[in-house]
């Protein structure tokens, strides 16, 4: 740029980019989300409209209107990629940036969990008596349930990549079952979770360890029931035969999500779980 | 809607009829379900010139409130009091609540909408060669998402006390021990929905700048402006969620039972600061760096000559965005850091000083022997140029860590922030908006309208806050609606200073309506020979879609 840049406008070659039909999708789902949004500030604070009291089903409701939106808009971009083929190679790789950005942002998403962690467990307060984990807190020993489930996620991200190499293979009943196979290693996962919450002996609001605890691995067990839905769409993608050898980022997208979630779990256990646990 | 969705241009020859995509789509289609980039910002400029009157107008009932000593505006029975909360309101909430809604709608609401949401939407594919943005669906989504957003802000004002917590929502006086109403919590999700629309519009950035340059434009032949936008979107990828979680941790620590930020059950209070200053640094950064990008193109364009030390330019960008992410803690140098942490932070921060003098004289060695014509984008530019280094140099004062302990929380650093921002970041919008209004709009502003806007603003906002200086240095607090009557006369004249920039932007509404309805029109390239990006290739305005044939970069 250092000198006057010169164009040249008339012999480039048409552009390769996807550009979308007007859809009402986004403006639906922005609506969708203040709706959720507002009903749950209604519900949190209890509020009523004359004899209406307003609880958990009315933010279940906004909840449900952000699913159809996604379900709707998604439909769109599967019936573009696969029914209209308008994806061209260009705007595919503008997908794998777009997807890569997006997990980057959760990771800073998790960062603020760990920060509050380490806060809290790096230098205890008074209130714990400078103690971690605090006493009368009955922790889960590293190397047993969450132990399991590191292996379990681990092997589900073997699984996924299974399938992606069957995929790449032409392979379509083998990818499926891979698929299957990685989607039930998750929900494992998450029934594993459901068990150890069941049983901890400490509530929710029972203090700053339970609040890190609770926060740091529920939204970690949030991304894997989300990664597990993500994987069970492509089950049924890849048993409709969508995935092809050269065309299949929806599938790359889940596996690196699921990765993703992996890696956070990784973490957990190796901070939480087995450092914190002390 | 996919069935009939289709590619603005396929490479064979039978979809030769591009015509077919080029009509303009009705009325509720294209402000409403929008895939247009140019559609899009221009719904960002609207909304932020809409959140801007609003926001602007609660500085004028501060400066009313603050030109005497008393309480004139807040009291109860006084005016604002009897329009929010039937007169009995408590009148330090109100101001609470006012000094919130002002910062938090400046910061989300104007500034971001407006350079990153509307000049970015309108430029990048412009300037790129690229026929729209990467994801132009998703580029609505991040549009519309603000209006919901918004509304949640502004009706956190009505609901209950509203929320008094400043912009910085610090807790305790945010948790239910200061604040138990719904407001906050409104707040925080007037929050989450403007972050979530600030991580989709910046991957949308992101992903349109590395993958979508027209052939030959290598990322060292973009133009500043697009490396602004390149820098800007990382921040926010990578910021936004971090605040993301801390008021999520707010939230539950609220409604939930969570002790994050409660000490008497293991948590921390200042926690909460550092996870809201490592996001709330580098979004300082989100609002100057676009103005950067801004800045350069105009004093290049106007001096016609290339931007001196163009490389140095966007590396300085690129290394104000690096080191701002470890600076966070200077604006927490009160609340018992180590020793040795506050010396870290004070170095750290005075390094930010090069790359951002490396700006500031490039900027000066592009205009030095350059053919410069003082037309009003222009005008804006040096006068960025000229009180963004004020606000630098107080900036400067105010990282010293010994110095802070004086000078943190008073006037003081309310005058070194708005000459960096409603002075910098605000200059940069005046100076995009006269810049490319005739590009956007096909017709041209008047000249002398423009430089009377200029002036008048450049003349109100130093009586405003120039001698918000003097009022810190002698030790007047922020957030105080009455004081002593000592600071009396600064406050006076830096209210009357404040009135000549409110009558100076009503004129600016006016004219700007002017200008898109009537004003005189245009050709493609009306700044001449200075203007050498891509979007002055196009009409004025550009087509529906442009660029379906891809430019080449020799």
């Amino acid at each position: 740029m250092s000198d006057k840049p010169v164009y040249d406008l008339k012999n480039g070659q048409k552009t390769p980019y996807f550009v979308p039909q007007p859809s009402p999708w986004p403006i639906v789902g922005a609506f969708s989300g203040g709706l959720l949004a507002t009903s749950a500030v209604l519900y949190m604070h209890h509020i009523s409209l004359g004899n209406f009291h307003f609880s958990l089903k009315e933010v279940g409701l906004g909840f449900l209107c952000v699913l159809a939106v996604m379900w709707l808009w998604w439909r769109d971009v599967i019936k573009e990629a696969f029914v209209d083929k308008s994806l061209t190679k260009e705007t595919t790789t503008g997908l794998r940036y777009g997807m890569a950005l997006f997990i980057s942002s959760e990771v800073m998403f998790f960062v603020a969990f760990f920060w509050a962690f380490f806060a809290s467990s790096l230098f205890p307060k008074a209130a714990i008596n400078f103690v971690w984990p605090p006493h009368g807190i009955e922790v889960t020993p590293a190397f047993e349930l969450p132990f399991m489930m590191t292996m379990i996620l681990l092997l589900s991200g073997c699984a996924v990549t299974w399938a992606h190499h069957a995929v790449l293979e032409g392979k379509k009943d083998e990818s499926v079952k891979a698929l299957a196979i990685t989607v039930g290693l998750g929900l494992f996962f998450t029934a594993c979770q459901a068990f150890e919450y069941y049983h901890a002996t400490y509530h929710f609001t029972g203090g700053i360890y339970p609040s890190t605890f609770f926060m740091a691995t529920g939204f970690h067990g949030l991304h894997v029931i989300i990664g597990s839905i993500f994987l069970t769409v492509c089950t049924f993608r890849a048993a409709k035969g969508h995935f092809t050898k050269d065309r299949h980022f929806g599938l790359e997208a889940a596996a690196w999500y699921w990765h993703f979630v992996d890696v956070v779990w990784l973490f957990l256990f190796i901070c939480i779980y087995w450092w914190g646990n002390g | 809607m996919s069935a009939n969705a289709k590619a603005v241009a396929h490479n064979d020859d039978k979809h030769a009829d591009g015509h077919a995509h080029d009509h303009t789509p009705g009325f509720f289609t294209r402000w409403f379900c929008s895939t247009n980039h140019k559609d899009i910002g221009t719904l960002y400029l609207i909304f932020a010139c809409f959140a801007g009157i609003l926001g602007g107008a609660m500085s004028m009932l501060m400066r009313a409130e603050l030109q005497k000593p008393g309480l004139q505006v807040i009291g109860n029975g006084e005016f604002l009091n009897n329009l929010m909360h039937g007169g009995q309101a408590n009148p330090g909430q109100l101001w609470n609540v006012l000094v919130t809604a002002h910062g938090l709608t400046m910061v989300f609401f104007v500034v971001m909408p407006a350079l990153i949401g509307g000049f970015g939407n309108w430029f990048i594919p412009l300037m790129i060669g690229a026929p729209d943005m990467a994801f132009p669906r998703m580029n609505n989504l991040s549009f519309w998402l603000l209006v919901p957003a918004f509304l949640l802000l502004l009706a956190s004002a009505f609901v209950g006390q509203g929320a008094g917590t400043g912009w910085t929502i610090y807790p305790p006086l945010s948790s239910t021990l200061g604040q138990p109403g719904p407001s906050v919590d409104m707040v925080i999700f007037a929050l989450h929905l403007a972050g979530a629309s600030s991580i989709l519009g910046s991957a949308n950035f992101i992903t349109t700048i590395f993958n979508m340059r027209a052939p030959g434009m290598t990322l060292h032949k973009m133009p500043l402006f697009i490396w602004s936008m390149l820098v800007t979107a990382f921040l926010l990828v990578l910021a936004v969620p971090v605040l993301a979680g801390a008021i999520t941790m707010l939230l539950t620590d609220r409604n939930f039972g969570t002790t994050f930020f409660k000490p008497a059950q293991g948590g921390d209070v200042i926690l909460f600061q550092h996870l809201f200053w490592f996001f709330g640094h580098p979004e300082v950064y989100i609002m100057i760096l676009p103005a950067f990008g801004i800045i350069s193109e105009v004093v290049s364009t106007f001096s016609k000559k290339p931007i001196f030390g163009y490389l140095g330019m966007a590396y300085a960008m690129v290394s104000i965005g690096f080191v701002g992410f470890v600076v966070w803690a200077h604006h927490m140098y009160t609340t018992g850091l180590g020793v040795d942490v506050r010396v870290y932070f004070t170095i750290a921060t005075l390094v930010i000083a090069v790359p951002t003098g490396v700006k500031v004289f490039s900027w000066l060695a592009t205009m030095w022997g350059g053919s410069i014509s003082f037309k009003t984008p222009m005008l804006w530019a040096t006068g960025f140029i000229f009180l963004f280094t004020i606000g630098g140099v107080s900036g400067v004062m105010l990282a010293n860590a010994g110095e802070d302990i004086v000078l943190h929380d008073t006037y003081f650093v309310i005058a070194h922030f708005h000459y960096v921002l409603s002075l910098g970041a605000v200059f940069a919008i005046f100076a995009g908006w006269y810049y490319w209004i005739g590009k956007m709009s096909g017709r041209q502003y008047p000249e002398w309208a423009g430089k009377l806007h200029f002036w008048t603003t450049f003349i109100g906002v130093n009586i405003t806050f120039f001698p918000m200086h003097f009022l810190g240095l002698q030790g007047m607090p922020r957030r105080i609606p009455d004081y002593p009557t000592a600071f009396a006369h600064w406050n006076e004249v830096a209210s009357y200073g404040a009135y000549i920039v409110g009558a100076s932007t009503v004129f600016f509404v006016f004219m700007a309506i002017y200008t898109i309805f009537a004003g005189e029109k245009v050709g493609g390239n009306y700044w001449g020979e200075g203007a050498t990006t891509l979007e002055w290739t196009v009409s004025s305005p550009p087509p529906f879609h442009q660029f379906t044939t891809q430019p080449i970069m020799k």
